[in-house]
């Protein structure tokens, strides 16, 4: 097998030149409205230039003209495959400002959905990624597999996407009965379904001819560019907010974190960067088997909250870890009910940054698959 | 490490550059800074063995009513700790180093700060918007922008 | 329709089907109708599901295509921003006729959630392009898309092709 290496440009006695190339914003596999600006030497890309704004929906804008309540639907919209970590990650620098502690249950409820709203996330990300490389098949199982964990999260909030479920201090609605059954029955699925893409896709001959030594991104680059996620790990960098800075209740499951090791390929490639999700998902397993298994049925869903949520002056920085990194929200409170300014540090947005270093000097069709081993949601790019 | 003792060993390096140290709960406490030797300051944020601090979190531009003011969230991968500067300008004349040559994370956080606040970064390679079409007029998030009637012959309200 | 049960019939009557050349044109227009593969935000996300093996789009004779210049129509998923809005335009005239538009969503209906202080949000893909059909929903379901899809398949096989002047002449003056 010969192996892909960055190719060294050399200009050859025919006259040739570079030409610019647009990957426009409609195209079928930017993941969203993303354009790239390409300039390619014959085949091999030498310059990227990322254009985006396409969706800027001026949601910082939003909120200050809202109260915190209100402010709820519109952070579901900017990371909108994974909206539950979106909301929990304000409610929880919500409830730090205010020094709100929420009951067990709640406690418990949040991490089941978070982790259940994680191996969605994985599974549209590899499903896509396998896409990218020209495999449909993977597509089809995930989005089944997906529908199960979808309807979980719809008998509780009543949507399939955007689920506005998490407040200020609890939750907005109460658990059903037989929601411990079904959980465990998505484990059982998933479990099943990740044994058969091993085989399908990850050990594929030519996926992993496609993907290995493929967009490899040095662990002190990706730290210097603010990478995090599965994009840092993928690189050897063993870090996860869920470990090194706990919150709520995760200092009290028993869970790794995967790591790209280079079983296959050089560490820092594309097929790094997918296998620690592969593996993410089993480990989001194990949390909410421990989770389901520890948690109280009863009890109520929402603390002592005043109606009309007033924080005193001041300011909090949260992060917490969606699937996609390390989201961050800069909340600036002047005494009112309306923020005076919420900044939301996109994930996305700062791992996008890193696609004109690691991409220069492979194949045009390299750069559509490095750009879906990051995975992007242009909601969080442009707010 | 805490933010005083930070506080403490930059005033000794920086003296009167080092402006105000607040901390009152439930605020995150935070260094006051001045802007004209920004750089020098986060190089040696970052490169000193005690801080390494070599993880911008985030960059965030503020208007603050008569000024414009710049926030900076910092983390260090080795030793785990935190910490919060902040820079003011006047509103007429909104110039910020950049530190984009220290954390290649700050190369869009920056754009998207003068696009959004029209705070200017003197150094930065490629100041140019990166949120709004690049023939937008004004500042959307300062607290008096007026959004244009029409652009390129779409009603915008 | 007459040409469909005649279809399922085929051997009475001795093999042939009559009817009329609109109604034909019609049928295979409407069951046939190729997709500009089109997805702008949240709603996209809704229309991959329902792209997948539960809800099963393609039963419905459409296929992605990737060009606009091989597209029957464009479903507008998500919210058009006014960067973006040219672009529709332009991805618009270069299709082909006949051409239809389903806009799905709130976010391309009207502006949805971002009506009010959106100052870079397109109040509605209507106001650029003309629409035929509007889905609701925030995102909507995956069964309102299916929906929205059989009000289209109606509307075409209702279309007049041959002597459209005095069609629609005759129904302006009957309104």
């Amino acid at each position: 097998m010969s192996e892909k290496k960055r190719i060294e440009l050399e200009y050859s006695q025919l006259d040739s030149e570079r030409m610019r190339i647009n990957v426009g914003p409609q195209h079928p596999s930017t993941h969203g409205v993303l354009r790239l600006e390409v300039e390619v030497d014959g085949e091999i890309v030498t310059e990227v230039v990322p254009h985006m704004g396409y969706l800027h929906r001026s949601f910082e804008k939003y909120c200050e003209q809202l109260t915190y309540l209100q402010v709820i639907p519109y952070i579901d919209r900017m990371d909108y495959i994974a909206a539950i970590n979106n909301e929990w990650t304000y409610v929880l620098g919500m409830e730090k400002l205010l020094g709100i502690k929420v009951p067990e249950k709640v406690e418990y409820m949040r991490v089941i959905m978070a982790e259940l709203n994680r191996i969605a996330n994985h599974q549209i990300a590899v499903a896509t990624f396998g896409l990218d490389a020209g495999a449909f098949t993977p597509f089809l199982f995930f989005f089944r597999d997906r529908e199960l964990i979808i309807w979980i999260l719809e008998k509780l909030s009543g949507a399939r996407l955007l689920y506005n479920y998490l407040r200020v201090g609890g939750l907005a609605a109460d658990v059903y009965p037989g929601f411990k059954e079904d959980c465990l029955n998505v484990v059982k699925q998933v479990r099943k379904t990740n044994a058969e893409i091993m085989d399908l896709l990850i050990n594929n001959k030519i996926f992993i001819q496609r993907s290995a030594n493929v967009g490899i991104l040095p662990a002190d680059v990706a730290i210097n560019y603010g990478c995090s996620g599965p994009v840092l790990r993928g690189s050897g960098v063993k870090y996860d907010l869920r470990k090194d800075e706990p919150y709520s209740i995760y200092d009290r499951f028993d869970f790794d974190i995967p790591v790209g090791k280079g079983e296959v390929g050089v560490i820092g490639d594309c097929w790094n960067r997918n296998i620690v999700r592969v593996y993410e998902m089993e480990e989001s397993c194990r949390i909410i088997e421990q989770a389901v298994a520890q948690m109280p049925m009863e009890g109520d869903v929402k603390a002592m909250v005043p109606k009309k949520i007033k924080p005193p002056v001041g300011e909090v920085y949260f992060r917490a870890e969606n699937p996609k990194g390390d989201l961050g929200f800069y909340i600036v409170s002047n005494g009112t009910d309306k923020p005076e300014r919420i900044k939301a540090r996109g994930t996305s947005f700062v791992n996008l940054s890193v696609l004109p270093e690691i991409s220069q000097g492979y194949m045009f069709a390299d750069l559509i698959l490095i750009l879906g081993s990051i995975d992007i949601v242009l909601g969080e790019v442009d707010r | 490490m805490g933010t005083n003792d930070i506080f403490d060993i930059l005033k000794t390096e920086f003296g009167d550059y080092i402006l105000e140290y607040k901390d009152q709960q439930p605020v995150d406490p935070y260094i006051l800074v001045n802007p004209d030797q920004l750089f020098d300051i986060c190089h040696t944020l970052r490169d000193k063995e005690e801080f390494q601090f070599d993880y911008l979190m985030s960059l965030s531009g503020m208007d603050l009513g008569e000024k414009l003011g710049v926030v900076y969230h910092l983390y260090s991968m080795n030793h785990k700790h935190k910490v919060v500067l902040k820079v003011s300008v006047p509103k007429e004349d909104p110039k910020v180093p950049s530190v984009e040559r220290i954390w290649r994370s700050a190369d869009w956080h920056e754009r998207e700060a003068y696009d959004l606040m029209g705070i200017h970064f003197e150094g930065h390679h490629n100041l140019i918007r990166i949120l709004c079409p690049y023939d937008w007029e004004g500042h959307p998030l300062r607290k008096d922008y007026q959004a244009p009637e029409f652009y390129h012959g779409m009603e915008v309200s | 329709m007459g040409l469909l049960n005649r279809l399922d019939n085929p051997y009475e009557g001795g093999g042939i089907v009559l009817g009329t050349v609109e109604d034909l044109l019609n049928w295979g227009r409407s069951k046939s109708n190729w997709y500009l593969h089109f997805g702008l935000a949240c709603c996209a996300i809704e229309f991959m599901a329902m792209n997948a093996s539960h809800f099963d789009f393609m039963r419905f004779g459409t296929i992605p295509r990737t060009s606009p210049r091989q597209a029957d129509f464009i479903m507008v998923t998500g919210t058009v921003t006014l960067k973006m809005a040219e672009r529709i335009k332009i991805l618009y005239e270069q299709m082909a006729e006949p051409k239809y538009v389903i806009s799905v969503g709130s976010c391309s209906n009207c502006g949805g959630p971002y009506w009010e202080h959106g100052y870079h949000v397109l109040k509605g893909v209507d106001k650029i392009i003309p629409v035929d059909v509007y889905i609701p929903g925030c995102p909507p379901r995956p069964e309102a898309f299916e929906e929205g899809m059989i009000q289209l398949q109606k509307k075409i096989s209702q279309q007049a092709i041959f002597n459209k002047r005095k069609k629609l002449a005759a129904e302006d003056k009957n309104q």
